[in-house]
């Protein structure tokens, strides 16, 4: 028996992601923020998801695109069809070949790439980003705590210490949660910066941890579809399983006379 | 068909007479099927279904992927998306083609293992063990060449490394490695024909999946003792044996619907664990990631790809013998496919009569430190390469040659074995008891 475990202890170890062994190592610290999405049973905070895409609009928008996001996918945020439409028209314009014009987004449109600064598209940074790799770098905390990709979003954006230097002409920020210490984006968020609807406090750390979640929405749009598959197929497998082990024993009993005769 | 005696389809009405003088192809099913198989087989037998379930699996996910993928380097990666995005049920199809060749990997390690230990691989299976090895050989092509298909990151720098291991080759390698590419450097050109290759070589596989299965219907299974079958008559063989419809249909049935819980699992809850995250960044040539690391299936085979470095005297060695014509990266892939080849070998390198590693004392501990090193090649894999780990890959891929070259042939013959039963009924009714057909079955 100890043999067998020991067996499933070494392959549980040796499944651990590649990724996770190799982007350790450094000093990065990301916190473990509680996200209402985690678990096998969490769900997005529509509230949150809204004021994510508030701030992504108002602030990360101006350098960061969503070219894989369609904008119609926003009604899964509790918009009515109007309200996208709305949100569409009045935010962004696209480019249309057919009329060799800008022309405002419709919700068929996806949100426009952002290539102005060089800034990184954000569709699938919450997936591009693993925030947990430990214990030594084996990675076996993602199994309780998940990837992360949403933690290492909030822990950067939240994570700049104020001080800067200048190397080859370009000015970086020291960041706890980046690798290497120092990153060439400015802080983009400051206290107050965005007026939310529904009254919620806008501190640096507030913000950061909505727009984190509406990144993992963006990047992960049929997570709850997934889960509620991962659910279904579970239960029915398990309940498959015991028919078979039972259909099994049966099947075997006259064969294995110890079943019936010593107990 | 040779092998274990075992009663035949006989065509009794006039339809099936009809049919079976033209195409005898109920009968191939049925004796495909009826098999005799030991009934002593342990839980470690089940993996060969979880195989031939995941091959099914990856084929039907894999088709109806291609209906939405497009493999063009400038939208490939945009068609993934539109995959996990717009695809009715995309998200969930393209997880599980992910995953699956992940549960494809474990169950084709667990197989293999399972044959070192108890000899399945020795007289008269070599053929059965030779087919499974190119069958696994395919498996890493299949998976090597899925993953570029994505176009992220990874598929793009680790088809790089690894269409670079080619070019390592004396003389001929930097025009292979164009050959094979389509041009000088990974482009538009290799992810079509990577495409191409990956749509084509799981039907092979499925041949090959056809051949392995015939080679060992005549041969038998091998069993947990090792003990052949006894094939006097057919009433000797049916007390060795259980036809497999349907006691191990069932037994395997039940064995792959409890992985599969696993697998469906891992899936729902948890898809990306075992990808890399660099993978959903879109492919850039001019941005190389800080590690490039294969998937955790190629890990261990990586790890002895890089052991042998410069500074090691049998490189060092290799290369002023044959003037220089082995250097260190050529000499890192021959490691490399020699590790495999090692495996491939085992029929002629193990020289013990005995086949079950239950029944040879010492042989045993050299299995199971065979599995720890295969572990922790795969952990030094995916450790950058540097101090100490270096040296512990060194060591770990010398015990990995050293088991197949130096351990196998010496036991045989340094070794005294443990009494075998004499039968695989006398081993079956020491476990289970004797079969009582008289007895009504108790729940």
């Amino acid at each position: 028996m100890f043999k067998k475990l020991a067996i499933g202890a070494a392959f549980a170890l040796a499944l651990t992601p590649a990724a996770s062994i190799a982007a350790g190592g450094g000093e990065q610290h990301i916190e473990d923020f509680a996200f209402s999405f985690e678990g096998p049973f969490g769900t997005w905070d529509q509230h949150q998801l809204q004021r994510g895409l508030q701030i992504y609009t108002e602030v990360c928008a101006a350098c960061h695109g969503l070219r894989y996001v369609p904008l119609r996918d926003l009604k899964a945020l509790g918009y009515s069809e109007e309200e996208v439409i709305a949100y569409a028209a009045d935010n962004f314009e696209v480019f249309d070949p057919e009329l060799d014009d800008f022309r405002p987004a419709i919700p068929t449109d996806h949100f426009p790439a952002n290539n102005g600064v060089g800034a990184p598209d954000l569709s699938l940074m919450a997936k591009a980003r693993a925030g947990f790799h430990g214990p030594y770098g084996l990675g076996i905390n993602q199994l309780v705590k998940g990837m992360g990709g949403a933690e290492y979003i909030a822990s950067l954006l939240d994570g700049y210490t104020g001080e800067e230097k200048e190397e080859a002409g370009t000015v970086l920020y020291e960041n706890k949660a980046f690798p290497g210490g120092w990153i060439s984006m400015a802080p983009p968020l400051s206290d107050e910066q965005v007026e939310f609807a529904d009254g919620h406090p806008a501190t640096v750390e507030a913000m950061s941890e909505d727009v984190s979640a509406f990144l993992m929405w963006a990047a992960e749009p049929k997570m709850m579809e997934r889960k509620t598959a991962g659910f279904v197929g579970v239960i029915f497998l398990t309940v498959l399983s015991v028919l078979l082990y039972l259909v099994n024993k049966r099947l075997w009993a006259p064969h294995k006379s110890k079943l019936r005769n010593e107990d | 068909m040779s092998g274990i005696p075992h009663d035949h389809y006989e065509p009794k009405t006039n339809g099936e007479k009809w049919l079976n003088s033209r195409l005898p192809i109920v009968g191939l099913l049925y004796d495909t099927l009826m098999i005799p198989t030991p009934k002593n087989l342990n839980w470690w037998w089940i993996w060969g279904i979880v195989l031939a379930f995941c091959l099914a699996l990856q084929i039907i996910t894999g088709i109806v992927l291609v209906m939405h993928y497009t493999p063009h380097v400038d939208l490939a990666f945009a068609s993934i998306e539109h995959i996990m995005r717009n695809v009715n049920g995309g998200h969930f199809i393209r997880y599980v083609h992910m995953n699956g060749a992940s549960l494809f990997f474990v169950a084709v390690y667990i197989h293999m293992f399972r044959g070192l230990f108890y000899g399945s691989y020795k007289a008269p299976r070599e053929i059965t063990w030779i087919i499974g090895m190119l069958i696994y050989l395919m498996m890493m092509g299949t998976a090597f060449m899925g993953y570029v298909l994505p176009w992220g990151q990874m598929s793009f720098w680790g088809a790089t490394v690894i269409t670079g291991l080619f070019g390592a080759i004396p003389f001929v390698g930097e025009a292979l490695q164009t050959w094979l590419l389509g041009g000088p450097a990974v482009d538009n050109a290799t992810l079509n024909r990577f495409f191409s290759l990956h749509y084509l070589l799981p039907f092979i596989i499925a041949a090959l999946v056809v051949v392995h299965i015939w080679a060992f219907h005549t041969t038998g299974n091998n069993n947990p003792t090792g003990v052949e079958v006894r094939r006097g008559s057919k009433d000797e063989a049916k007390k060795d044996t259980l036809p497999f419809w349907p006691y191990f249909v069932i037994k395997d049935l039940f064995a792959l619907v409890v992985i599969l819980v696993v697998f469906w699992a891992v899936v729902g809850y948890m898809p990306n664990y075992l990808g890399h995250p660099d993978n959903y960044i879109e492919a850039n040539p001019l941005v190389t990631p800080a590690h490039i690391v294969p998937e955790w299936y190629f890990l261990p085979f990586y790890a002895i790809l890089r052991a042998f470095t410069g500074e090691v005297w049998v490189v060092q060695f290799a290369s002023f013998i044959t003037g220089g014509i082995i250097d260190a990266k050529f000499f890192g892939v021959l490691a490399m496919f020699g590790a495999i080849l090692a495996m491939a070998l085992a029929p002629w390198l193990d020289t013990s009569s005995v086949r079950s590693g239950k029944y040879r004392p010492m042989f045993k501990w050299w299995f199971y430190l065979l599995i720890i090193d295969f572990f922790a090649l795969m952990w030094l894999g995916a450790m950058p390469a540097e101090e100490p780990y270096a040296t512990f890959s060194l060591i770990a891929s010398a015990y990995w040659f050293a088991y197949f070259f130096v351990i196998l042939p010496i036991l045989g013959v340094i070794e005294k074995p443990l009494a075998q039963p004499e039968t695989i009924e006398e081993d079956f009714n020491a476990h289970y008891g004797k079969a009582d057909a008289d007895a009504t079955p108790a729940e």
